[in-house]
């Protein structure tokens, strides 16, 4: 045999040896195994920001499959413990797989009944562990989920990412999928250099909302039906339902297009 | 028909700065986190202190690095159960080793650092690729500014291609062990100007000092741009 057939096979499995004719691996009438190789009906984005007094979160109610606007009434906010919200962007099926963990979790932790509530920081680091060894096993939950709520004995503001790889971080404002790159200069401009210490809720709401028009004017895969939750030290306020005005007239009855009239 | 498959990894940026010197480790590591051109987070921790005055820096994929820390410090915590002592910079490097190369074929996709101060005083330096190859070194620029960081530590460290004054580049200047402030001068030099020029390097420079006394941690302020 000469060198040059030999390195034909190199770094090759030799069928043969491995998968000899007769053998239970070639034999198997068994379906191949599934993993997700890419998300099937998906949410767009989720937006969190802290405030003086608390965190809000916010994501539109829309589940697309590709470009086809597929289930208009998903909630992709969820509250966990007595003061956590999950939301989530990315694939629909393994976040609600997710947040059948999260519901198990919960009531493993309460039945312990030691006095301990689940704080969002563990939550954070549970999901993101779980993430992460899914990664590990190249078969994601295919989602970018944003942790928020009053952390810890002081009731902290927290706010924290997890994705499909387990890559984690926190920061004052978070977005997913297009908001990252449309909402996320806007909650920057109110959070950044420490000012979300000082912006009022009525100013975090207001943001909230001008973030989600922007993303119903120019984010193919939004709706204007979305739900805000609250989260301060008193308690959860969960607002679904809701909306923002939008115009839709000409441009020269716009402000900010052409000739200005308006 | 080819299926396009799940990539694992993701390239986190930062950039990890090690100086040994006289009494003294400096591990620096700038604090921004980003994904692609998007910035995540402007605060994010890549050097931390594992205990026994041991500083580990770890940049690139940073699921891998935090994963990895975390294993670092059970070792550690295994360690002072079984032998109720101390972990000395060396046995911790070679412990990293076995953790990086232990993932061989699926590696942590991380460029760590290991610091601490040695027997004599004098600061410790281990420096990894992502599968364990290591060796202990005086100074080590890491993670996606390297490139930038490492010919100007060549230069201001170990002072290649210097020679003294008025010898016309015949009489190489003498290796010296640096003095605490002047590596404090080259790491924030060397962070300042890798921000200049590498768009995932900025926002803030985190350092942890080592000393006899124990690890003390510093803030260098950079653009935020």
């Amino acid at each position: 045999m000469s060198f040059l057939e030999l390195t034909e096979v190199w770094g090759k499995p030799q069928k043969d040896i491995f998968f000899p004719s007769g053998s239970e691996v070639e034999e198997s009438t068994d379906a191949p195994i599934q993993r997700t190789v890419q998300p099937i009906v998906t949410g767009s984005s989720v937006l969190a920001l802290k405030f003086a007094d608390g965190v809000m979160i916010a994501a539109d109610n829309l589940a697309s499959y590709g470009s086809l606007a597929r289930f208009y009434d998903v909630e992709r906010l969820t509250k966990v413990g007595d003061n956590t919200i999950v939301g989530a962007g990315g694939d629909i099926s393994d976040y609600q797989q997710i947040q059948r963990l999260l519901e198990k979790l919960e009531i493993k932790e309460g039945n312990y009944g030691d006095g301990y509530a689940l704080q969002p920081s563990y939550i954070h680091e549970y999901l993101s562990k779980v993430l992460y060894a899914r990664r590990n096993k190249l078969d994601p939950y295919w989602n970018q989920l944003i942790v928020a709520g009053v952390d810890g004995e002081n009731k902290e503001p927290y706010v924290a990412f997890a994705d499909l790889r387990g890559t984690t971080y926190s920061a004052p404002a978070i977005a997913t999928g297009f908001a990252m790159h449309l909402a996320l200069p806007m909650l920057r401009k109110a959070t950044d250099d420490d000012r979300w210490k000082t912006l009022s809720k009525e100013s975090a709401r207001a943001t909230i909302d001008e973030c989600m028009r922007v993303l119903f004017y120019r984010d193919a895969r939004s709706l204007n039906k979305f739900s805000v939750a609250t989260i301060t030290p008193e308690g959860i306020e969960f607002q679904t339902d809701q909306s923002v005005s939008s115009k839709w007239a000409f441009a020269e009855k716009q402000y900010g297009y052409g000739t200005q009239t308006v | 028909m080819s299926q396009s498959q799940f990539d694992p990894y993701v390239q986190n940026g930062g950039t990890t700065v090690a100086i040994a010197g006289d009494g003294f480790a400096i591990l620096a590591g700038d604090t921004r986190s980003v994904n692609g051109y998007n910035i995540n987070t402007r605060f994010q921790p890549r050097v931390h202190e594992v205990g026994d005055d041991l500083v580990i820096g770890a940049s690139g994929f940073e699921a891998d690095a935090l994963a990895l820390v975390k294993r670092i410090q059970q070792r550690i915590d295994l360690y002072h159960d079984n032998h109720e002592r101390k972990m000395s910079a060396q046995s911790c490097a070679c412990m990293v080793r076995t953790l990086l190369y232990g993932k061989r074929f699926f590696p942590y996709y991380v460029y760590t650092t290991v610091a601490g101060i040695d027997k004599e005083g004098k600061g410790e330096i281990y420096s990894f690729d992502p599968v364990g190859s290591y060796e202990r070194e005086w100074c080590r620029a890491g993670g996606s500014a390297a490139n930038f960081i490492t010919p100007f530590l060549d230069n201001q460290v170990n002072l290649h291609n210097q020679y003294v004054p008025g010898s016309h580049g015949k009489e190489r200047k003498p290796r010296r062990l640096l003095k605490l402030e002047e590596a404090m001068k080259i790491t924030t030099d060397a962070f300042t100007s890798a921000g200049e020029r590498h768009i995932e390097v900025g926002d803030s420079v985190l350092v942890k000092i080592i000393t006899k006394e124990g690890v003390e941690t510093r803030i260098i302020p950079l653009k935020k741009d």
